[in-house]
């Protein structure tokens, strides 16, 4: 996977376990939600989660200060509930860690990602990285007042980025 | 008068005038439009991928080539954004368009290759075809007499043009489970149908001036008509956006995604219940940040600038030229008892230009017609035209004293047909002729039934009357809702039609009621017929069709369409 921070290629420095891996306690891991019980308390290492489409924000509030990743699964592009679980994780419990959406994505759908709180984004390897910058340099301005908006310039509208 | 003759007038009408921030926004959506459309032709994008991204732009894939229909906003237009749909009728399509029942246009002969050329030309007239189609917030409808209408308390376009750009490219809700519609209303009578909306606001004015909003919501059509509730009562105009907001997440987090059949908000408030999804709705209102989304008074202020009313004349509110006019032309006055609504400023009317000439596909408009009406606009209206949710054109603000001239100059144009809110003024979708999703035809299902009842005397003694065609379950023509609504459906390769009675979008809204087994494409004309013929025999003095229909219920209509049969 490639691996889009804030719109910039960048490494991942975390490590995707697997269903039935066990989890390492010495390096950033990113595991399922449901594995969460099986991590010891004693954990120095950065822990990540990955979440569906159906989780709601409530359900993470007890574990943001345990974790310094959420993964946000997007099982279809079409499926924008992403979008709102992102946005109230940030606004509603000032969520500060990465925020990253993985699964199906577009990249029409970069900069609402971003607007939303977003952090990053996983991309196929393979894919050519120009739609995905190309977006974030599309528009300038937007009409709805959104966590990581600037200033408002007249209106309703607002400057971002 | 010479100055203003067929020239951009010198006063217009208030309406919403872009900046260099709402165009350059716009150019940049044609940009990412014109990249997809290059991408899709490339291959990069899947057509499944390029599906909601066209339709967010207006680009269906009809029967027969691609549609694009193109927003309105709220159904107001300047006489020189008509004349651009003109310019794009003619370059992009075969010389005429499609007013819509949501009160926008659709060209109905659009190619791909030049999709994103259509809409950079509509950009040139501030124009375009943003979220008229998608999973996502609608074009605002309101009410087609806004700011004009003698019974209007707030003028509902300018919370309409607020909530447009609140909607316009939302990052949260550009993919919600379904299509999200928003209607609004200022007046005592509901001309927006805002309990068949996923949101309906009905703006109220208190005595010391504040603004106010009723809201409903869980209302729609299609396949399970159902009728919105009312989640608040009065909400104050600052949290509009807010409220809004809340309605949305909640519905974008919980709202069926599994089936398209279930996945508007409606049937999330049936399965929740109305009592459960008021408390989700105020939890989560309760718990966002208030002051990111408190509407101001100097934004309201400073979109209400737009709306200012044109430099209207003093005038007596009785005219003796327009009764002069009346008692020395039948017609003219006929025409003026159908076609006109009444005005809050003495002296003034407003005229509704019908779009339904006897025989004729309703909601049609050749290019040449636009341009026409564009210079009427000018000559008699403050260079502003107005779409309605009937499919028809309004001229707001037309003086009383120049009616006859106005009407005088619609005849040889087609239109000046004096039908508005006669049988004849029938509601159709464009049905199989058109669409990729009708299981029957409607366009000539209403041109029959106008035919038959050709004659406007006939249709006057008839009087008020609202039949609604649609092709298919997806109810465009809101045939649930009225007086006669007419479904076509596919019943082993043919074409039937399922009629209901009693339906009604307005203050006392109701689904209507089914009268029975179906009738087949050639018997409809016949069965419109015998429902009226029914009416006449057994209507008391005063009544209209759907008042008989309310005092007698479905039995006498019923006995006279299958007795026969």
């Amino acid at each position: 996977m490639q691996l889009l921070e804030q719109g910039r290629p960048a490494a991942d420095r975390w490590l995707r376990v697997a269903d039935a891996a066990p989890i390492p306690d010495d390096v950033a891991a990113l595991i399922g939600l449901e594995r969460l019980a099986e991590v010891p308390a004693g954990r120095t290492a950065p822990l990540g989660v990955v979440v569906g489409p159906a989780t709601l924000p409530e359900e993470l509030a007890p574990l943001l200060n345990r974790v310094a990743l959420i993964a946000v699964a997007f099982p279809k592009f079409r499926d924008g509930r992403g979008f709102t679980l992102g946005r109230a994780l940030r606004e509603r419990f000032r969520y500060g860690g990465e925020l990253r959406a993985v699964g199906h994505v577009l990249p029409d759908q970069h900069l609402f990602l971003l607007r939303c709180g977003f952090s990053a984004v996983e991309v196929a390897d393979g894919a050519d990285l120009a739609p995905w910058t190309a977006a974030l340099g599309r528009f300038h301005t937007a009409y709805q007042a959104m966590v990581t908006d600037k200033a408002t310039l007249r209106q309703c509208m607002r400057r971002f980025g | 008068m010479d100055g203003l003759d067929r020239t951009a007038p010198q006063v217009t009408a208030g309406i919403y005038k872009y900046d260099a921030y709402d165009r350059q926004f716009l150019r940049d959506r044609v940009a990412e439009f014109r990249g997809q459309v290059d991408r899709r032709l490339a291959g990069a994008l899947s057509e499944d991928e390029f599906k909601p991204l066209r339709l967010m732009n207006g680009l269906y894939l009809q029967l027969h080539a691609y549609m694009l229909r193109c927003a309105v906003p709220y159904g107001v237009l300047s006489s020189d954004q008509m004349r651009q749909f003109a310019v794009v009728a003619r370059r992009f399509d075969r010389g005429y368009g499609h007013f819509t029942t949501r009160q926008n246009i659709q060209f109905n002969w659009i190619k791909l290759e030049e999709a994103a050329d259509a809409i950079a030309t509509l950009a040139d007239a501030d124009l375009h075809a943003i979220q008229t189609s998608g999973n996502c917030i609608r074009n605002v409808t309101t009410d087609e007499y806004a700011g004009a209408a003698f019974d209007e308390s707030v003028d509902p376009r300018v919370y309409a043009e607020i909530l447009r750009q609140w909607s316009t490219l939302h990052p949260e809700f550009s993919f919600l489970p379904r299509k999200f519609k928003i209607a609004i209303t200022g007046a005592a009578r509901d001309r927006a149908a805002i309990q068949l909306h996923d949101i309906g606001l009905a703006a109220r004015r208190d005595a010391s001036g504040a603004v106010s909003f009723e809201v409903w919501v869980g209302g729609g059509m299609g396949r399970t008509p159902i009728l919105a509730y009312r989640i608040r009562e009065r909400l104050p105009e600052a949290e509009t956006i807010a409220y809004l907001e809340a309605i949305l997440r909640v519905y974008n987090a919980l709202g069926g995604r599994e089936n398209i059949h279930k996945a508007r908000i409606k049937i999330l408030v049936r399965d929740v219940g109305q009592a459960r999804f008021t408390e989700l709705v105020e939890q989560e209102y309760a718990r966002l940040p208030r002051e990111r989304y408190r509407l101001e008074p100097e934004v309201v202020a400073a979109i209400q600038a737009h709306f200012a009313p044109p430099p209207f004349a003093v005038l007596p509110q009785a005219d003796a030229a327009l009764a002069a006019a009346c008692d020395g032309d039948a017609e003219f006055a006929a025409w003026v008892g159908r076609n006109t609504h009444p005005h809050k400023v003495a002296g003034y009317i407003s005229a509704v230009i019908s779009l339904k000439p006897i025989g004729g596909i309703p909601g049609d408009c050749s290019a040449a017609q636009m341009d026409a009406i564009a210079d009427l606009a000018d000559r008699y209206a403050f260079g502003e035209v107005r779409v309605s949710h009937v499919q028809n054109l309004v001229l707001a603000h037309v003086r009383k004293d120049e009616l006859y001239a106005l009407w005088q100059a619609l005849r040889p144009l087609g239109l000046a047909t004096g039908n508005v809110g006669l049988l004849s003024d029938i509601i159709a979708c464009p049905g199989l002729d058109y669409c990729a999703l009708a299981n029957a035809r409607a366009i000539p299902v209403a041109q029959l039934i106008a035919e038959r009842f050709a004659d406007l005397h006939r249709q006057h003694d008839i009087g008020s009357v609202y039949i609604n065609i649609s092709g298919c379950i997806n109810a465009c023509a809101h045939h649930h809702v009225g007086h006669i609504g007419i479904l076509g459906v596919d019943r082993k390769g043919e074409e039937y039609y399922q009629i209901t009675l009693g339906g009604s979008a307005t203050n006392d809204a109701r689904i209507g009621d089914i009268v029975g087994p179906s009738f087949a494409y050639d018997q409809v004309t016949d069965a419109v017929e015998t429902i009226l013929r029914s009416y006449l025999a057994i209507r008391q003095a005063g009544e209209l069709f759907i008042d008989t229909y309310r005092r007698t219920g479905l039995a006498p209509f019923k006995e006279a369409l299958y007795a026969t049969a």
